[in-house]
């Protein structure tokens, strides 16, 4: 059945708007089950390939598919549901009549008592939505999201706008409800939620895929660590040479290695020279990012 | 701290993939839509009490006067006021799309599984249920305030004026995919009432100038209100009339399905 497919596998996808490339060539296959964050600075092109993954734009070159199916089938069979930037909510409905309106739509969902619980607004079903606050109207749209009980969910910056308490609550019922096998995609410019909540991050940068790995292969690969050790009279050029060494640079009796195998560098100082003091730092995903995404051209 | 209901993991049932019947269109939406409409302050004071209101003022003091064919003219206001009702109804209705779309909530279904065309049957449906509704109204205030005519000018009339007021449902959707604003409904009620008065529902068209006569045939509620208040004063429907009707529900229905298609197309 749709185990055999991934959950989301997006080919060559290319947009353009006038003269500006949004998504360029960007492919990508996520496995059912995972948990992807998709990061990247503003105007990356995050929004615009979400939306040709559900089929809200369509691609001028490249194809989208969800679970084996077009995202139009996926989206009208309730196997993808979404929290979009833009999605708007009807101020003058309360909450529960809009999560009751929404399931109206459905063919068969969820109870509404199961996914105001666990969204996390029960207590205010009865609340209109324009007096919500935008945290409130946010999990309302993640609870409209689990009406279909989705395969994949995807969220779009979904803690734009919320203080640190609202971001909290929000991950918190997200991360409640992840069960097993249910895929999630999120984009995100907070790297700290990539880092957190993410099994997987694909930085994304000018509407391509700079890089994909787990958070611990990402910090590796921008910067990767540096290894300090005090080593009287140490040998750049030796030290240069080893494998997986990116520069070596010595300060008297110290010598900073920074390399992308710091276990391996680590146990050369300690075993064959008479290096002392040696400590690994690690670069945060945030040197990471800002090194993968900056663009070294300067244009 | 809260009990949390069962991790969803645990459950041993598959969620049902099928398609919505009917392309989502329910009733269960069609009566939380109603629900809305019907709680709007402004929509209620707009197409139930002003008409109503309006009828006390300009129905009420013509008192005995008839009509040429004895049939009272209290009755010609009632029913004039009626099809102002039901317009200024299903345009309201049909308008919300507009605010919808301003608000975002458009997009917002766009990843739900209803289809665009159940969107706008529901609108529709809605509009007409509106519509009805507010002939009613109209109907019981001049039944209590003494109107009496035979039970089929009641249900002709009625009729009439309802399905006629498909038209405006047809302008509501057509200026809601025009204009994406909240408050479309601010700028179109006065629009309604230069149209009402064209339409002979205020005060008898053969009142007007002879220019503005003239003009009058041309405007959108002048084919439905002779069509509607025919059962009453028994003058027929003029050709002229019947025209127009067709010519307006043609205009603002294609207009309305052309930008219903605009928006709905994917970028």
């Amino acid at each position: 059945m749709t185990s055999t497919h991934p959950a989301v596998e997006l080919n060559g996808l290319t947009k353009t708007f006038g003269a500006v490339t949004a998504v360029d060539g960007l492919s990508l296959r996520v496995e059912p089950g995972e948990v992807v964050a998709f990061l990247g600075p503003n105007g990356a092109g995050k929004t615009t390939t979400i939306d040709m993954l559900l089929g809200l734009a369509r691609p001028d070159a490249g194809t989208a598919r969800i679970l084996g199916g077009t995202p139009d089938d996926a989206v009208a069979r309730g196997r993808v549901a979404a929290v979009l930037q833009t999605g708007g909510l009807l101020k003058d409905l309360t909450v529960g009549e809009t999560v009751q309106l929404t399931a109206h739509f459905y063919r068969h969902t969820r109870p509404v008592a199961e996914v105001l619980e666990r969204a996390g607004i029960a207590d205010i079903a009865d609340r209109v939505v324009g007096r919500c606050s935008g945290g409130q109207q946010q999990r309302l749209r993640f609870a409209l999201a689990l009406l279909p009980d989705p395969d994949l969910m995807v969220l779009d910056e979904p803690t734009t706008g919320m203080d640190v308490e609202g971001r909290r609550d929000f991950w918190q019922a997200l991360r409640r409800d992840a069960r097993a096998g249910r895929t999630i995609i999120f984009a995100t410019h907070y790297l700290d939620e990539a880092d957190a909540y993410a099994d997987r991050i694909v930085l994304v940068r000018q509407g391509r895929v700079v890089a994909d790995g787990t958070t611990a292969e990402i910090k590796n690969l921008a910067a990767g660590r540096t290894v300090r050790a005090t080593l009287p009279g140490a040998e750049q050029a030796a030290l240069a040479a080893l494998p997986g060494v990116d520069a070596v640079e010595v300060r008297g009796d110290s010598v900073l290695v920074r390399t992308r195998d710091s276990d391996a560098i680590a146990r050369h100082l300690l075993t064959r020279t008479a290096a002392r003091d040696v400590e690994v730092t690690s670069h945060n995903l945030e040197d990471a990012f800002l090194a993968l995404t900056t663009e070294r051209t300067g244009a | 701290m809260t009990t949390l209901p069962a991790p969803a993991a645990t459950r041993t049932d598959q969620p049902d993939r099928r398609l919505p019947a009917l392309g989502g269109f329910s009733l269960g939406a069609l009566r939380i839509e109603l629900r809305r409409v019907l709680r709007n302050r402004r929509t209620l004071a707009f197409t139930l009490i002003m008409p109503g209101v309006f009828f006390l003022i300009f129905g009420l003091p013509q008192g005995d006067k008839t009509l040429d064919n004895g049939r009272p003219v209290m009755a010609y206001v009632m029913i004039s006021l009626a099809v102002y009702a039901a317009m200024v109804a299903t345009t309201s209705a049909g308008g919300a799309v507009a605010t919808e779309r301003a608000l975002g909530w458009s997009r917002q279904l766009r990843l739900t599984p209803l289809r665009p065309v159940a969107y706008i049957a529901t609108k529709v449906a809605t509009a007409m249920t509106l519509g009805l509704i507010a002939i009613v109204v109209e109907f019981l205030v001049g039944a209590a305030a003494g109107v009496r005519i035979p039970a089929h000018v009641w249900l002709l009339s009625g009729l009439a004026a309802w399905v006629s007021s498909l038209v405006f449902a047809a302008f509501g959707l057509f200026i809601g995919y025009l204009v994406p604003a909240e408050n479309v409904m601010q700028f179109i009620g006065p629009v309604l009432g230069v149209l009402a008065t064209f339409g002979g529902l205020f005060l008898p068209v053969e009142l007007l100038s002879e220019v503005l006569q003239r003009v009058a045939k041309f405007t959108p509620v002048y084919g439905m209100g002779e069509l509607s208040r025919a059962p009453l004063t028994g003058d027929g429907v003029s050709v002229v009339g019947v025209a127009n009707m067709v010519f307006w529900a043609l205009l603002f229905g294609i207009g309305a399905t052309r930008l219903f298609r605009r928006d709905t197309a994917r970028v």
